[in-house]
């Protein structure tokens, strides 16, 4: 039984989608909710590319022969693929959509401290992603989007440079977010609104910021330092010139490690709003998981070299970065288990963002556990390398992050659009997904074991019937992702108008008319309450909550 | 079983048991937890399903449960490790006395060089029982060695060695691929690694071959003229290289390193690096003059002035964190 | 961050500065200020993956290094390191311009700041017309043969390669530093039109303190990159 409850609206009251019309108004405006939505479109069409890089990586695997495309393309496709899923979909999407649109709603702001520079963060990002574009239309990257040296920087022909200046400029796209969401969070908090007021999206995404401000300017560096030493033949990582191949590798995933977290805290985010909603109680441990945000940031930059296992590091690293890669993976069971704690005598809805968001659950738990073996050194020696690990960071990455998107996005609809997705449909999408998902990229776990490398296009025969499963998984999957982009478009014509607090929900965002104003509240709101107010909210004699808008 | 559709690798060192052991104790504990979170949640979303009139009840949260549930699991996490370092660790420090094996990696074919003498191309053919231990680098770009059946990886780097070892208990042929993203043919850097029986395996050794490593090295540090500096006597304007191999140096500037396969390679491709206590920095460089195979047989062969198999092997580079690395000290 | 703009006359009785989505100007400053933080806490990360591999390097080539930085000169390097403190001292006095009322003051301080600026960047551009005359830029044409380890009894030679890998960090790391102190002179040339047009009261200069703290950080830079590069292992 849906939760979501249509009204009429006879007359469309002015909102931020209404009030100006144009192009002009879109390409130029400093509103947080739209730039959010220009996100959402750029970002869509960057999963796309990403995802049509997939469908010809699973194609290519269906048999053990390199047959369907060169061994060049292929290295090309799956470098690409990474590229784009990380840079130009996974780590902008719920911050700079979700993040953008609700941070100031939720901390009871008009709009986030820099406006202008939210803007120019887009435009970034755009250059980047044209950049990109441009890249892989006239050459292409076939490097991995790890782009180890000296492979990188004095043995392949590649646009290097390029891709680097586009990862680069988009870099900067995210500092320039993660900076905008600190400030916000600090200095524009409505009154009442005290740090232990605050919803715990917010507090994930002020976790992801910090990592974005941190970690995303060491990429930079390592990107420039990339880029000279291939144009001009230095030698600080090409050990033919005194250089150190490992010295890029840490600088690497100095960055890179903290940038998972990037991915999936703000997911973590979403999933505690959705289930605190749909369980009609406040978040089980609101301190703890709070906290556990913050931990995961900070443990996160102390884990780097686990990727480095077998890479030449003396055995005493090895021993001292496992210890640390577990020490990370306890704030994220404590998560784990807190949102099972909230479903204990909750109200329980099944709508289709809860069904998200316990799709997450299950996945995020396994792709979790996963990791715990790759923290073995023991078992690391084997898996690292292999699919197993393409299966592990698949299971966080679209599993744990994808789904949260995928919940977030649903849940928040509404909101953003002022329609009503189509209820059942999205439960079906979001079953498709989870059973997709699971056939995709479970058989990797068991291919990797048995020692099929990453990056490999021909394999050895045996390999095949795992491979097969996994392409029907995908294709499946794939059908499970343009669903829903199908019914959003659709409801934004045909979807029933949304009242404006359509799953009586928690939260300063849902005080305000489906679509909000430009400026979001009438009157600065003043907090007197406890954030997830549920049982305030589900009293049969509530007090009229005034609607702003 | 499942020969067409293999859902477990083969078990062929002394090593894969005791990776295997770790693994499935880690499906173990790790389907546990799946399932106890699985049913928790399908039992929460069943049994507390919104019903008309029963309010959800508020819990604010429980610190002896938060106490709890992160205590154990870190606890259970520690145990993880200790055991993964500890195989870890066994897979990391060859015995001594393994017979050893000189790796060449290109792009995009593996070189292999028995210290006997034999010399291979994509396979390695070794005897059940013995402990092998490989001293890899290569020619251009960053690759690594992999025998799943093994449970043994190692990435082979440009400029350095390094060094990975095994005990194969069961004869057969098993893969060996390449798992570092290496280029073009990346996916087709494969071979084999053929298990034999040790009388087989010496019916193969005899089947031709160049003559021990350690001779072709003699060879080369003869032709290259390093005998002239390097003498057996206190007079050489080198040191003498008679038993120096595993030993600990004491170089110019007062560190002491270990005289490693590292030591002796960077000696020869950039000899001002480490100079020995009490000589002058005269050496050429022959960076460019000889190939990596070259370079490997002149190590063999200064391993072998050390009676390199004998008592006073020191298994150079088991322990890295002393051992000398070009650059001083490897960016660990 | 925080930009005026041009006050409309209905602008009622807040500075004409004042962006709407802030509640009064105390806010607006606050986050200003602290943005200006964050991002320098960006630029601190940024060059930081060049000292790291710098300070690693230096522990490996440590000899090759203090040749290479011998060769550099460090009376230029210093007059630049005193050029910025001193352009450090003047921004510090514009904004007491500002802060007591005193246009004239205000201009001429941010103005003797551009023109050291100025200064530095020449004195940087004939070091790197004497690196390049001396074959010292790394490429095709690097040359560091000969070159002795300083203090080294008998002579020894700085091994050419690593001799390299300073002066590639030392053009990246100066070089970079440079483009900072160039973009630092927009800045500062926008602060001056500001203050040209009467735009900073003592109730409000926000962009003059925020591109004060830029221009302070790029000093700060610069007094670590001295030591670094130019006194390796001079007594």
């Amino acid at each position: 039984m849906s939760m979501a409850t249509a009204t009429t609206q006879p007359v469309e009251r002015e909102n931020y989608l209404n009030k100006h019309y144009g192009v002009g108004s879109w390409l130029f405006t400093t509103d947080h909710k739209r730039i959010a939505l220009l996100y959402l479109a750029s970002i869509t069409f960057f999963f796309f590319i990403g995802g049509f890089f997939a469908l010809l990586i699973r194609l290519e695997l269906l048999t053990p022969a390199g047959d369907l495309v060169q061994a060049d393309t292929y290295n090309k496709l799956f470098t690409q693929h990474g590229m784009v899923m990380v840079f130009f979909f996974l780590i902008p999407s719920i911050p700079a959509v979700l993040g953008n649109f609700l941070v100031p709603m939720m901390v009871g702001a008009k709009d986030l401290a820099f406006p202008r520079i939210n803007l120019l963060s887009w435009y970034l990002y755009i250059i980047g992603g044209i950049l990109m574009l441009h890249c892989m239309l006239t050459g292409g990257v076939d490097t991995g989007w790890t782009f180890y040296t000296p492979f990188s920087t004095a043995f392949t022909n590649t646009k290097i440079v390029e891709a680097g200046l586009a990862i680069f400029v988009a870099g900067f796209s995210s500092i320039l977010t993660g900076l905008n969401f600190v400030v916000t969070i600090h200095r524009m908090r409505a009154p009442g609104m005290t740090w232990s007021r605050l919803p715990l999206f917010i507090w994930a995404h002020y976790a992801t910021s910090i990592i974005q401000i941190l970690g995303t300017p060491v990429l930079a560096i390592t990107i420039v330092l990339v880029a000279v030493e291939r144009t001009l033949h230095l030698g600080i990582f090409d050990p033919k010139l005194g250089g150190d191949p490992l010295l890029f590798q840490h600088l690497f995933w100095f960055y890179s490690h903290p940038a998972v977290y990037i991915m999936i805290l703000p997911s973590m985010g979403v999933v505690t709003e959705i289930i605190a909603c749909f369980s009609r109680k406040r978040i089980f441990g609101y301190s703890f998981v709070a906290l556990s945000s913050i931990a995961i940031a900070v443990f996160g930059f102390l884990v780097w070299a686990h990727h480095m296992f077998v890479a030449g590091i003396s055995v005493y690293a090895a021993l001292v970065f496992s210890i640390l890669s577990y020490a990370v993976a306890v704030p994220s069971a404590v998560k784990v288990f807190n949102w099972t704690a909230t479903l204990y005598k909750g109200s329980i809805h099944y709508d289709a963002p809860m069904l998200y968001a316990f799709g997450f659950l299950g996945l995020f738990t396994i792709g979790g556990l996963t990791g715990l073996f790759l923290a073995a050194l023991g078992i690391n020696v084997h898996v690292t390398d292999t699919y197993f690990v393409v299966a592990h960071f698949h299971y966080i990455m679209v599993g744990g992050a994808v789904m949260g998107y995928l919940g977030g996005m649903h849940f928040w609809w509404p909101k953003i659009s002022g329609k009503l997705y189509p209820e059942g449909w999205a439960r079906l999408a979001a079953l498709i997904v989870f059973i997709g998902f699971n056939l995709t990229f479970f058989p990797q776990f068991i291919l990797g074991y048995v020692g099929m490398p990453r990056r490999y296009y021909q394999y050895p025969p045996e390999f095949q019937v795992l491979n097969v499963l996994s392409t029907a998984g995908a294709t499946i999957l794939g059908v499970g992702y343009l669903l829903p982009m199908i019914y959003f478009l659709w409801s934004m014509r045909y979807g029933k108008p949304a009242p404006d607090n359509p799953w009586n929900a928690a939260g300063l965002e849902w005080k305000t008319a489906s679509p909000p104003p430009t400026f979001n509240f009438d009157k600065e709101p003043v907090v007197t309450w406890e954030a997830y107010n549920y049982e305030e909210l589900d009293a049969p004699h509530k007090e009229e909550v005034p609607v702003a808008g | 079983m499942f020969d067409n559709f293999p859902l477990w690798p083969d078990r062929a060192s002394s090593a894969a048991g005791n990776v295997d052991a770790l693994y499935i104790f880690l499906i173990i504990v790790s389907g546990m937890m799946t399932l106890l979170i699985f049913t928790a949640v399908i039992y929460f979303a069943a049994r507390y399903r919104h019903r008309r009139g029963v309010p959800a009840e508020q819990i604010e949260g429980s610190i002896p449960l938060e106490l709890t549930w992160s205590i154990i699991p870190l606890g259970v996490f520690m145990v993880i490790f200790l055991w993964g370092a500890v195989v870890y660790f066994k897979g990391r420090t060859p015995p001594r006395d393994s017979t050893e094996v000189y790796v060449v990696a290109k792009q995009w074919m593996w070189k292999l060089e028995h210290a006997e003498g034999q010399r291979e191309i994509n396979e390695l053919h070794v005897p059940v029982g013995r402990d092998v231990k490989l001293i890899m680098t290569s020619q251009d770009v960053i690759h690594s060695f992999f025998v799943p059946a093994f449970r043994m990886k190692q990435d082979v780097l440009p400029g350095r060695y390094t060094v990975a070892w095994f005990r194969a208990t069961k004869p057969g042929t098993y893969h060996l691929f390449c798992a570092e993203y290496c280029g073009t043919q990346h996916s087709g850097m494969i071979g084999s690694i053929i298990v034999m029986e040790p009388a087989q395996y010496e019916a193969w050794m005899s089947g031709g071959s160049t003559g021990p490593l350690s001779a072709t090295g003699e060879k080369i540090f003869a032709e290259l003229g390093c005998a002239t500096c390097h003498r057996t006597d206190t007079q050489g304007r080198g040191p003498n290289l008679m038993g120096v191999f595993g030993k600990p140096v004491l170089l110019e500037d007062g560190r002491t390193v270990v005289a490693d396969e590292n030591y002796v390679r960077e000696s020869i491709l950039d000899p001002g690096a480490k100079v020995v206590n009490g000589f002058k920095p005269v050496m050429p460089t022959f960076q460019g003059i000889v190939s990596d195979e070259q370079l490997n047989a002149l190590v063999a062969y200064v391993k072998s002035l050390s009676g390199a198999s004998g008592p006073g092997a020191h298994p150079a580079l088991a322990v890295p964190a002393k051992s000398s690395t070009p650059n001083g000290s490897q960016v660990q | 961050m925080g930009a005026p703009t041009v006050g409309s006359a209905s602008h009622g009785s807040h500075n004409p500065a004042l962006l709407h989505h802030f509640v009064d100007e105390e806010q607006q400053r606050d986050a200003a200020n602290l943005g200006m933080w964050i991002f320098l806490a960006t630029e601190v990360m940024f060059f930081g993956g060049l000292f790291c591999a710098y300070l690693i390097y230096r522990g490996w080539y440590f000899p090759d290094f203090a040749a290479a930085s011998r060769s550099i000169d460090a009376l230029l390097g210093g007059t630049n390191t005193a050029v910025l403190i001193c352009s450090s001292l003047t921004v510090v006095l514009a904004i007491y311009a500002a802060q007591t009322s005193r246009r004239v003051m205000l201009i001429a301080m941010l103005v003797l700041t551009m023109l050291f600026g100025c200064v530095f960047l020449g004195i940087k551009a004939k070091e790197y017309r004497d690196k390049f005359v001396e074959h010292h830029v790394p490429g095709a044409s690097f040359n560091f043969d000969h070159e002795q380890i300083p203090g080294s009894s008998p002579v020894r030679y700085a091994n050419p390669r690593h001799a390299e890998i300073f002066f590639a960090l030392y053009f990246i790391m100066t070089g970079l530093h440079a483009l900072h102190m160039i973009i630092g002179l927009g800045i500062f040339t926008w602060l001056l039109w500001m203050a040209w047009k009467g735009r900073f009261t003592p109730e409000y200069h926000t962009p003059l303190e925020i591109g004060g703290l830029y221009w302070h950080f790029v000093d700060i830079v610069w007094i670590y990159l001295f030591p670094l590069l130019y006194l390796i292992d001079r007594h």
